[in-house]
């Protein structure tokens, strides 16, 4: 293969996995669907104008008194399911990619003055890191919120303290690595300032793996975020993420009434499956050991 | 001579890799008598312990037997079915393999793995087998032998560890050895121990043996035998002192020469120039042309094996020592 | 070796006390439990002594003292709700909670390791291929709906397995237990599945992994050239090898599980103390959340201790791994 620039080579290598290609298809399709939500779905589910509770608990497939057509069902409120959904997932890709983007921001600075200075700063870090790490992110996340409360703000707030220190420890191993590394000190030689070095050497060497870990930790967030609004600690009810979608279905689960939490689920299985295709080849492709 | 305990005829294997099928044995023959020693000597990748495996029928993929014979005892090895090739291993043709450090499984104790070697191929009890792995332990020179059978793998030296191995592959009394490498690993005094202690061995049960080496100035002190191999083929095959006293295949000669030795005191050793070539990128006809200093154009085409008297081959259009 | 726990002890010592005052001032400046808790039709005089009776009426860092001398006495205050001791209602729930994440660890093992194996040993084959996309989506699909989707095939379609609570129980030295009774067991077999299955997953890529690379050790050829049958090979082999980490990470795992639980225990009314932890939240219970996560912070510390110190214990011998 021709491979002149990074870039390209990158491309290159993407493509392939066909599967990965899809799942990336599909994974911008996901995304095009819930930041167009207001044309996608055929309904505002939270447009009291547009709601018919006369329509409530439709099964998939039925049509409404006003001639709606309600192809995943409605809820007992009488929203489509489908458009509920399309808002719902709105609500957790932008919980789980606002939380994401500050966790990679704050992980990245801890991780490179972490390396760069070393001694006991190196040491606070990295213990925070470690004990932080040795808990299971949803306990973190359940002691967070019942200190923090309900709201979606808290939720993100609790995603980015779980979610910074994975990024802090990988930034941190690379950023070592490259430290070491002659350019680093021939750049040091030049006088360069540390600012300089760390932010337009050092940093860009330490994405691939951050790239990753976010695209993975994405995933995490989204389900995290669903668990804990299934838990009742999450985000309010005026804003249902999937999770919330979910678990408003629970309850008429065990009359039969299945499609209120089944198709918020899927559509949350295949958005996290569609992410961690992405994330798992872009391991591979980022990562040389993986290489064959 | 007496009739060949192996014969190894135009064994050809080779590997599926994504840049095309490598051929990392290419058509290599020889004969073994009872209790005779063959050196397999060349540098790593020149394909001398595939060779090895393949006389087990033991290629892993992406590796495959693609042609020739393995004789043992006039019976076709290759075209056994599974559990007779199984029944074969161990039992008729035992291996040592390089470091025995690896070989060793390091979860489970050493009567376990010698045992279990028994009953794979002897109708014994547990307190037979382990009578008869105690025996072969003594016969190794492993002080208070029992004990040891209790002991894992990584509490013992490397030394120890391969006298074990050795022990494995003689407790079954097989026609063939096949030792790659077996002393490499190992601190030089313990080297030559063993090596001394394999040679009495041997000779004593008349085993025939495959002694695979990089190593020429082993093979001068053990074998009859010495097979050169260069990138997957046989370059030069004959009895030992013929060949180590007037090499033919310029690649035999480089060998020698890279040798320290009393006579090369104070001058600087000759080597071989050049890296050993990739398979998969061979150069046309003689694969050693690039590294050769008498290569010509004639070595564009790859040389036949030719006969030089009545025990010796060589693949070489300019091949030594008088010869032509 | 000493220091070394001295100062391991230290840091568990610190990170529980680090993570009571976290707990204790976050939790106590949330919601005020006199509004949930005090019937607001109730007299003052009523309201001030269920201040009173509940400590309330007093400052914070007093209340803080106070529970910090609970704590090291192990008394953690009482439920406002249930009106015991929090840490008895807590230990009483215990039980259930790991009932359910040792059936379900069991359950990964017995299901995961297979699999992973078959995965590792035949990665091309269709069915392997099955077996890793299943685990994708194990790993993928987020526990709760999961439990919501047993609960809707099992419960409310196919009317073989009940939907939720814990059946009855038989008592063991003291402690209720669900498996040994039909009906018990019918109400743990849904939660126990919904604990493993993403525990399946992860010991199926484990094993996969762990396979795929010990196939590939030199011991595992050897076993192979001595002759071993394809089944002792991997069985025992192969196997034992994998169990160490598999199991070491599993056990690490169980904290994970039980933090998980709460997922679980929540849908399927499972009474542990997830469920308890929820139920408190809601309520506002302090005193019990505080226990709760005292309690799990401890258990946590200690797995995370233990594991450490059998580390340093096998270090020796992994180290002598890694230089082989």
């Amino acid at each position: 293969m021709v491979a002149d620039t990074p870039l390209k080579r990158f491309i290159a290598d993407y493509v392939s996995s066909p599967l990965a290609v899809i799942a990336a298809i599909g994974m911008a399709l996901v995304i095009l669907a819930a930041a167009f939500a207001e044309f996608v779905a055929p309904q505002n589910p939270y447009d009291l104008m547009t709601v018919n509770i006369l329509d409530g608990s439709l099964e998939p497939g039925e049509t409404g008194f006003d001639g709606f057509y309600y192809w995943l069902g409605s809820d007992e409120q009488g929203r489509d399911m489908y458009s509920a959904m399309i808002y719902g997932l709105r609500i957790s890709l932008v919980v789980s990619v606002i939380a994401v983007t500050s966790a990679v921001f704050i992980g990245l600075t801890m991780g490179m003055i972490a390396a760069w200075k070393g001694g006991w700063v190196e040491s606070l870090i990295m213990r925070i890191v470690d004990i932080q790490l040795s808990f299971p992110a949803l306990f973190v996340a359940l002691l967070l919120l019942a200190i923090l409360g309900k709201g979606i703000d808290k939720v993100i707030i609790a995603l980015i303290l779980i979610q910074w220190a994975y990024f802090a420890r990988a930034v941190r191993g690379a950023a070592l690595v490259e430290i070491r590394k002659d350019y680093v000190m021939a750049a040091r030689c030049a006088a360069l300032s540390p600012h300089r070095i760390l932010f337009r050497h050092v940093m860009p060497n330490c994405l691939p793996p951050v790239i990753v870990i976010a695209t993975v930790q994405i995933a995490n967030a989204i389900a995290i975020e669903a668990a804990l609004s299934f838990l009742g600690v999450g985000v309010p009810i005026t804003e249902p993420s999937l999770g919330l979608l979910i678990a408003n279905g629970f309850d008429y689960l065990l009359s039969g009434r299945y499609w209120i939490s089944f198709y918020p689920g899927v559509a949350l299985l295949i958005t996290l499956v569609l992410i961690n295709l992405v994330g798992d080849h872009l391991r591979d492709i980022l990562n040389p050991r993986m290489n064959k | 001579m007496s009739a060949p305990v192996l014969s190894v005829r135009g064994l050809i294997t080779e590997f599926e890799t994504r840049e095309g099928s490598v051929r990392a044995v290419n058509n290599v023959s020889f004969d073994l008598a009872p209790g005779e020693v063959l050196g397999l000597v060349g540098e790593s990748g020149s394909g001398k312990t595939i060779t090895g495996f393949s006389i087990m029928g033991l290629v892993e993929e992406p590796g495959v037997i693609r042609g020739g014979e393995v004789l043992l005892n006039d019976e076709n090895v290759l075209a056994l079915p599974e559990p007779k090739l199984r029944a074969l291993r161990g039992d008729r043709i035992a291996m040592i393999f390089q470091d025995p450090m690896m070989t060793l499984n390091p979860v489970l104790r050493i009567d376990t793995q010698m045992i279990e070697t028994i009953l794979a191929h002897r109708k014994l009890s547990k307190a037979e087998a382990r009578e008869m792995a105690t025996e072969a332990l003594a016969l190794v020179g492993i002080p208070s032998p029992a004990e040891r059978l209790r002991a894992y793998p990584h509490e013992l030296s490397g030394g120890m560890r391969q006298r074990v191995v050795i022990a494995i592959a003689l407790m079954l009394e097989p026609d063939l050895i096949i030792a790659d490498e077996p002393t490499t690993a190992l601190d030089v005094t313990i080297q030559s121990q063993i090596l001394f202690e394999m040679q009495k061995l041997m000779a004593s049960r008349q085993t025939a043996m495959i002694w695979i080496t990089h190593d020429l100035t082993v093979v001068a002190g053990l074998a009859q035998k010495v097979a050169v191999m260069y990138a997957g083929k046989i370059v030069e095959y004959g009895l030992v002192d013929d060949l180590l006293d007037r090499p033919a295949h310029p690649y035999t000669q480089g060998l020698m020469q890279s040798i320290p030795s009393n006579t090369s005191r104070g001058n600087r050793l000759t080597q071989i120039p050049g890296m050993t070539p990739s398979l998969l990128k061979l150069p046309k006809g003689c694969a050693f042309a690039p590294r050769c200093a008498y290569a010509s154009e004639a070595c564009k085409v790859a040389p036949e094996e030719t006969a030089i008297g009545e025990t010796r081959r060589v693949r070489c259009h300019h091949a030594l020592g008088g010869v032509s | 070796m000493l220091a070394y726990l001295i100062r391991r002890f230290g840091q568990a010592i610190l990170v529980m006390s680090v993570m009571a005052t976290i707990v204790f001032f976050g939790l106590y400046m949330v919601g005020n439990p006199v509004d949930l808790l005090i019937n607001p039709e109730d007299d003052l005089l009523a309201q001030e002594a269920a201040i009173r009776r509940l400590g309330l009426d007093k400052p914070v860092h007093i209340q803080f003292f106070h529970f910090l001398g609970g704590l090291v006495q192990g008394d953690l205050g009482t439920s406002f709700v249930h009106n015991t001791p929090a840490l008895e209602l807590i230990l009483s729930r215990l039980p259930a909670t790991l009932e359910l994440a040792f059936l379900g660890v069991f359950f990964a093992l017995v299901i995961g390791i297979p699999l992973g194996m078959y995965a590792g040993l035949y990665p091309k084959s269709p069915v392997s291929r099955t077996i890793m996309a299943g685990s994708v989506i194990g790993f993928s699909t987020p526990n709760f709906w999961q439990g919501l989707m047993l609960i809707m095939l099992f419960a409310v379609f196919w009317r073989i397995l009940p939907a939720g609570g814990r059946g009855e129980t038989v008592d063991v030295l003291g402690i209720p237990v669900s498996f040994l009774t039909w009906d018990g067991l019918s109400h743990l077999f849904l939660p126990a599945l919904n604990v493993a299955i993403y525990k399946i997953s992860l010991v199926i890529r484990l094993t996969r992994a762990g396979t795929a690379e010990i196939g590939l050790q030199d011991y595992v050829k050897y076993a192979r050239a001595r002759g071993l049958s394809e089944w002792r090979v991997i069985n025992v082999h192969i196997l034992k090898n994998i169990l160490i980490p598999v199991v070491t990470v599993v056990g690490l795992e169980l904290g994970n599980v039980i933090a998980f639980a709460v997922v679980t225990e929540t849908v399927f009314a499972w009474p542990g103390i997830g469920k308890l932890l929820i139920d408190s939240i809601g309520l506002l219970d302090r005193p019990v959340v505080v226990a709760y996560l005292m309690l799990t912070v401890f258990m946590f510390v200690m797995i995370n201790l233990v594991v450490d110190i059998i580390y340093s214990l096998l270090d020796p011998r992994i180290r002598v791994k890694r230089r082989a």
